[in-house]
């Protein structure tokens, strides 16, 4: 690592509701926000937070993408910030992109013919439009893109955006992820294929749990040089001190059973920020309440950790607010920071039966004060995504 | 089909401006859309809102000489009558 990264502001929205702030004390609260099987954000009414004209020309994901975002540029003052805006950058993860577009516009050209579809169609569909749309929005004229990686997108965004930084390519970079794929479409494709759950319940490493629930949403934060941040005086949240990815090269959607690319990911995270795993205060698990991943991210967890894995807070945010998919990595970042702030593990919600060979602490009894013993507290979050992608990011809570 | 008038025109054509995004009392027929946050994708639909209402056909040679409300209002005039 060359230059150190600061996280400087979050934002979230998500199933428990708009802010960050809901998000961490609901969860921690035990409170879902999972209502009738899906996650969504119901609190959510975007001419609240733009104008009319960024909601019509703009798809639901970005506009998820622009409100989380507007809440962490706010927290860390950087519209104001006296950088060069040509030196921040905007990485936004996705699964998909503008799906509610895609669908609608779809069915216009079948009932109505060519001349029908909306001009807007693809801005608003293409993956990377949330990036473009949060530079236009912040003149940010640093690198701008999107990361595509399924449910792994957001914490490849914000490790790329960390990178940036590190390398000096940016002096600061808004990164996250956003979704909003609640459509006839993905459910009906998520379902048959298997992933979701028929009962609509998220009950992560439980012996009945049976797929994930599918969420929407999105989560953001402000990465920044550290040193340059000080200078400026801003909130250092915390710090990004680690990032790790790899590919399990082995079945499109299935995780590796030994989880063996995903202890390399965690092993990679932990090395880059320097952190033994006994360092480790907390880990926000992947957990997405499919009877594949909660298995093999225990075996993963076990083969990167050792005996320590089986001593740390692990719990799943998708037991409150379900799969956000590519917004998941990012929103779970969020939740991760704001755990190793408040120094309390949120619970993983719906747990009740241990399923064999699924052994770790993983917080099935309401938040618990984390233990960190006067050190600062360092966590991991991990991220995990059909195609075999792997992503992990090891953060450090400012004291 | 009865011809619309030329007040009917501007009120749909300002309609889809507000429909647009834009403030209702920021449009007045001599608007011109340059200085309306009206960008090209915009005015793609505008001519599709024409067309669909109006069913005149409206080609992008068209779209290229009318700059302001009062423009699209003459327009469908004269392609009406």
């Amino acid at each position: 690592m060359t230059r150190r990264v600061a996280i400087t502001g979050i934002g979230a929205v998500t199933p428990l509701g708009v802010g960050a702030e809901a998000l961490h004390e609901r969860w921690a609260a035990g409170e879902s926000g999972i209502d009738d099987g899906l996650g969504r954000c119901s609190d959510f009414e975007p001419t609240d937070h733009l104008t009319r004209r960024q909601v019509r020309r703009t798809d639901r994901f970005t506009h998820l993408a622009l409100t989380a975002a507007a809440e962490a540029i706010s927290q860390a003052d950087l519209d104001e910030a006296p950088y060069d805006r040509t030196e921040i950058g905007s990485v936004m993860g996705t699964g998909i992109g503008g799906l509610s577009t895609i669908e609608s516009e779809h069915i216009t050209l079948r009932e109505k013919g060519q001349r029908a579809v909306s001009p807007h169609c693809v801005p608003q569909m293409m993956a990377n439009s949330a990036a473009g749309a949060l530079a236009i929005e912040h003149d940010l004229k640093g690198q701008c893109f999107g990361t595509v990686s399924a449910c792994a997108a957001g914490a490849h965004a914000v490790g790329t955006a960390a990178r940036l930084v590190e390398h000096g390519d940016a002096i600061a970079c808004v990164a996250g992820g956003s979704e909003a794929a609640i459509t006839e479409l993905a459910m009906a494709a998520f379902a048959e294929m298997g992933a979701t759950s028929p009962t609509g319940i998220s009950r992560p490493f439980d012996k009945r749990r049976d797929g994930f629930v599918m969420g929407e949403g999105a989560g953001v934060m402000v990465l920044e040089d550290a040193e340059t941040a000080e200078l400026r005086g801003a909130e250092i949240l915390g710090y990004l001190d680690g990032y790790g990815a790899t590919a399990d090269a082995h079945h499109m959607t299935a995780p590796e059973p030994s989880g063996d690319g995903a202890a390399r990911a965690i092993r990679k995270a932990l090395a880059d920020a320097g952190v033994e795993p006994g360092q480790l205060a907390y880990v926000n698990a992947h957990g997405t309440s499919t009877p594949l991943n909660d298995r093999s991210e225990t075996e993963a967890l076990k083969a990167a950790l050792g005996e320590q894995a089986a001593k740390l807070p692990t719990s799943s945010t998708k037991s409150a607010i379900g799969h956000l998919l590519g917004a998941a990595g990012a929103v779970e970042a969020v939740a991760t920071l704001q755990a190793l702030r408040a120094k309390t593990a949120p619970p993983t919600l719906n747990y009740e039966e241990p399923d064999e060979g699924l052994d770790l602490d993983y917080v099935t009894d309401g938040a618990r004060p984390l233990d960190v013993n006067g050190h600062p507290a360092i966590g991991i979050s991990n991220s995990f995504g059909f195609g075999g992608h792997n992503a992990v990011l090891c953060m450090e809570a400012a004291t | 089909m009865t011809t619309a008038t030329k007040d009917q025109v501007q009120e749909r054509v300002i309609s889809a401006l507000v429909e647009f995004g834009e403030e209702p009392e920021n449009v007045t027929p001599d608007s011109r859309f340059e200085d309306l946050d009206i960008d090209s994708l915009d005015l793609v639909e505008l001519a599709q809102v024409i067309e669909d209402e109006y069913k005149i056909e409206v080609t992008d040679a068209d779209m290229d000489k009318i700059a302001t409300v009062q423009d699209v209002v003459d327009f469908v005039a004269e392609r009406q009558s």
